[in-house]
């Protein structure tokens, strides 16, 4: 190995550990800042009990819960879709339309969260609500139907990607042999192509959970557990938004730090679960 | 660098010779020959004056930049605090440890009402502060009980950052609970239009803000109103405060000086607040 080799392979190794350290240190900061909560032995009521400041009570679990369902749902409203419209890009391969929906979604993928909230406001927000027939229209539906949106590209881009990746000669073999369009997506696309929906989808639910604004501008930010779709509710990301504000000292700020914590152990394991799934296919 | 400077003195001396035959003498007049950036964030009550009074600054003397942000009352006092803005807003008086922990020096320039709000399709247009706490607490439920439809009540609040939810929680609550149902905004800004869309919501806004997107709600038959916040009827008001830390210095204390000037206290006025001067 001659000496640029070996720099070349010190450089992207820096900037590789660099990359993971500062993931890590993110979570030892959160970790150090929320140590005088966890002590104290009020970790258990935070994680379990209602927010209720001016009563005492700092409980986060309507948060969890609120992130969870608004997430979870968009990823069930977008996966769907954006299976769909990948499959029709790369398989069904129209040339103009494909075409045109690949550029639409890749030009989607650049339009801030924020202009997806205003259109949310003003378009959905007052759709869900006439719907509906109850509550103000900002709710979980609302937000996730836009969640969705926002998520629908990223999840389309991979997996046309992996599924364009599938060998050429396999799909020819199934036509040789009179398989029908289903059979090609059932037993080649979906097996060859998993990995790649996997990742997509794990991204998309990163980018869904992590998202704050469109939750903040939608959700309604109620601090009570969701019992329905139509309920208003506050996601994790919102609720740091929200309370951020407050006095340093006072005991509502310092719970934002196990809100972090919450929000980075619910994706660690959020990716874990897709790396188990993507092995065991 | 020679060339750059050449060029900042011809703008300083054709300023200087043209733009007190345009402006005359006017409350700008200190802010002649002043340069740098004025920093300030918090109360989303004050902004509509802030930028105003910001944009005749910077319009008499161009080497003058002024950032205005939001965020809440709170986040203006933590934020002026720790030195991250020159001139935190608020739209409730800081409290006594927050004026002894970061040397707070606080200027009341205008008074403020905040008023309970709802749709202007809602027929629902006056509320004991009985009932209004029942409707807070969520112990009333539907517009119906109140005289309007058989639709639920869509609760709307601010966070605790917000001076005006301080105030409104203070004196139009009496400090009653607030639903762990109601929806959060963000600003007053933020509150007109979600209260102005859904025809069955009540939330409370800035005096200053009110306009025909929203209705006022009378609370014990005083209307919500300039005039009533004025005469001292309506009760739920409070002084809109910008605080430095320490005394006010160079720009920051020029600021406040043209908000206190007659100039300043008719932005206000115009704005839909009360001057004190």
């Amino acid at each position: 190995m001659d000496s640029g080799d070996r720099a070349a392979r010190r450089l992207f190794f820096s900037a590789g550990l660099t990359c993971a350290l500062a993931g890590l240190l993110v979570l030892g900061f959160m970790v150090v800042l929320g140590l005088p909560l966890i002590r104290s032995g009020m970790l258990w009521d935070i994680l379990t009990g209602p927010w209720s400041p001016d009563h005492g009570q700092f409980g986060i679990l309507a948060m969890a819960v609120g992130s969870v369902y608004i997430a979870g749902l968009s990823l069930i409203i977008a996966f769907p879709v954006s299976l769909g419209a990948s499959l029709f890009i790369e398989v069904v391969r129209p040339r103009g339309a494909g075409r045109l929906l690949e550029w639409l979604v890749r030009l989607m993928t650049a339009i801030p969260t924020v202009i997806y909230g205003f259109v949310g406001i003003f378009l959905l927000v007052p759709l869900v609500r006439s719907f509906s027939g109850q509550g103000s229209g900002l709710c979980i539906l609302t937000a996730a139907l836009m969640l969705a949106v926002l998520i629908c590209p990223t999840m389309i881009l991979f997996f046309s990607r992996s599924i364009a990746r599938v060998p050429r000669t396999w799909l020819d073999a199934v036509d040789a042999m009179g398989g029908t369009p289903y059979q090609k997506v059932r037993h080649i696309i979906f097996p060859a192509a998993w990995p790649g929906i996997v990742s997509g989808t794990v991204l998309a639910f990163g980018r869904a959970v992590g998202d704050t604004l469109i939750a903040l501008m939608l959700g309604g930010n109620a601090v009570t557990l969701p019992e329905s779709v139509l309920d208003s509710a506050r996601t994790l990301t919102a609720h740091i938004a929200l309370v951020i504000a407050a006095d340093f000292d006072s005991l509502e700020f310092k719970t934002i730090f196990i809100s972090g914590i919450l929000l980075y152990v619910m994706t660690g394991l959020g990716i874990l679960a897709a790396r188990a799934a993507e092995k065991n296919l | 660098m020679k060339m750059k400077n050449t060029i900042k003195w011809t703008l300083v001396c054709m300023a200087a010779v043209l733009l007190p035959a345009v402006a005359g003498a006017s409350a700008l007049d200190t802010f002649k020959g002043e340069s740098g950036t004025l920093r300030i964030s918090g109360g989303t009550a004050h902004i509509p004056v802030m930028k105003e009074a910001a944009k005749r600054i910077m319009r008499f003397n161009p080497d003058i930049s002024i950032t205005i942000a939001g965020g809440g009352s709170g986040a203006g006092i933590k934020q002026v605090g720790e030195g991250l803005v020159d001139i935190g807003n608020s739209g409730r008086k800081p409290k006594p440890q927050e004026i002894e922990k970061y040397g707070l020096s606080m200027h009341k320039w205008a008074i403020d009402g905040v008023a309970p709000v709802v749709n202007p399709d809602n027929p629902v247009t006056a509320l004991s502060s009985d009932q209004l706490r029942a409707v807070y607490a969520g112990k009333i439920t539907s517009w119906k009980d109140l005289g309007g439809e058989d639709r639920g009540i869509n609760l709307y609040t601010r966070d605790a950052s917000s001076g005006t939810r301080s105030v409104f929680w203070k004196k139009a609550l009496g400090k009653g609970d607030i639903s762990g149902k109601a929806n959060f905004v963000a600003s007053n800004g933020a509150m007109k239009s979600a209260i102005g869309n859904d025809p069955y919501a009540i939330g409370y806004i800035s005096v200053g803000y009110m306009d025909k997107s929203v209705a006022p709600v009378a609370l014990d038959n005083v209307r919500p109103s300039l005039g009533s916040v004025k005469s001292g009827d309506y009760k739920v008001a409070r002084g809109l405060y910008s605080n430095t830390k320490g005394e006010a210095k160079g720009l920051a204390a020029k600021f406040i000086a043209y908000l206190m000037s007659p100039e300043g206290q008719k932005i206000a006025a115009e704005k839909g607040f009360i001057p004190v001067n």
